[in-house]
């Protein structure tokens, strides 16, 4: 490879700026985020660091965008995006915190009570 | 041999808590309340992670107070949100953030209360007026809501129904006692939100998908 690594002079999470940037609007805090479990190889060269960083931290298992900006130590807003460039690219997977949509509210709320009565 | 981590790594790999399951169903809850209240000592005790926090920028408008212009200033601040995750029996995952109680970071608390089940207001009865702000927050975000007046050793006991007039709550929003260093009376404290959380919802009717 005779490509010289380029460097942004503004990170990418940054590069946008605070503009939307498509592709972002169904993350939230608890999207999971994860990688394919077959994906046992290097990261792609041409992934930047930012990048590269995330995709690292989720190649073991999954993590909701909240918890991989905390690890980070990036901004939500940042990780959403390098999240959101990594699924483009076909890295990662971004999944719904409530997997089926067909969920009601209220058996949700059941299942957050049952859940903590059986941990008194 | 393991691969020469590039760029910064992830602070200890192997303190990472990756979730167990892919499909487990996540909610959140939040956990508001004044500074030293105790938020983040409960999502502690409770939290089967060491406690993680991310920082929030923060676009603070400013009182023209001084300012002949009458342009309010703005400045920036950062705001450290602790969060916690505890797994729950039935491929349930609850996340409990804490908030901030103050006003000025009102946008901050929408967005993070955005999608939550409800909200835990905790008070100190040293200084009760303190979580009116949030409260206000919570009521103005139409979350259902329970306050927990968290115990300090030096705290004064006063009759609930002299908490309940002093806060000022709705008949039907649950106050109760707790204290935030042990787990079952921080888990009775969610327990009593789940439950209101609940009746706030309308009962199971026509959801096809509701179980019978």
């Amino acid at each position: 490879m005779n490509a010289v690594p380029r460097r942004r002079m503004v990170p990418a999470y940054l590069a946008t700026g605070g503009r939307s940037r498509p592709g972002t609007e169904g993350f939230e805090r608890l999207t999971v985020l994860f990688a394919d479990r077959t994906d046992r190889a290097e990261p792609p060269a041409e992934l930047e660091p930012e990048h590269r960083r995330l995709w690292e931290l989720l190649r073991p298992g999954a993590l909701t965008v909240v918890e991989a900006a905390a690890h980070l130590r990036l901004p939500v807003s940042a990780t959403v995006f390098l999240a959101a460039d990594l699924v483009e690219a076909g890295r990662l997977h971004a999944r719904a915190p409530i997997p089926r949509a067909q969920q009601t509210d209220r058996s949700i709320v059941e299942r957050l009570l049952v859940g903590l009565r059986a941990l008194r | 041999m393991d691969s020469v981590r590039s760029g910064s790594p992830v602070d200890r790999p192997g303190r990472v808590g990756y979730l167990p399951d892919r499909d487990q169903l996540l909610m959140k809850l939040v956990v508001a309340g004044p500074f030293g209240v105790g938020k983040t000592t409960l999502i502690r005790t409770l939290s089967e992670i060491a406690t993680l926090h991310t920082e929030e920028a923060m676009t603070e408008t400013g009182r023209p107070v001084d300012d002949l212009a009458g342009l309010p200033e703005k400045s920036t601040t950062t705001v450290a949100v602790d969060f916690g995750r505890l797994t729950l029996p039935g491929n349930t995952v609850l996340y409990m953030f804490g908030t901030p109680g103050q006003r000025r970071f009102f946008p901050l608390w929408q967005d993070i209360a955005r999608g939550a089940l409800g909200a835990l207001v905790l008070a100190d009865t040293r200084r009760l007026a303190d979580s009116f702000e949030i409260m206000d927050m919570v009521e103005e975000q139409g979350l259902p809501y329970a306050v927990a007046v968290n115990r300090f050793p030096d705290s004064p006991d006063h009759p609930s129904e002299v908490l309940r007039a002093h806060l000022d709550l709705h008949p039907t929003t649950p106050l109760l006692l707790c204290d935030a260093r042990e787990r079952d009376s921080s888990l009775d404290a969610l327990i009593a939100l789940a439950e209101h959380v609940l009746d706030t919802l309308p009962a199971a009717s026509t959801d096809a998908e509701e179980r019978p």
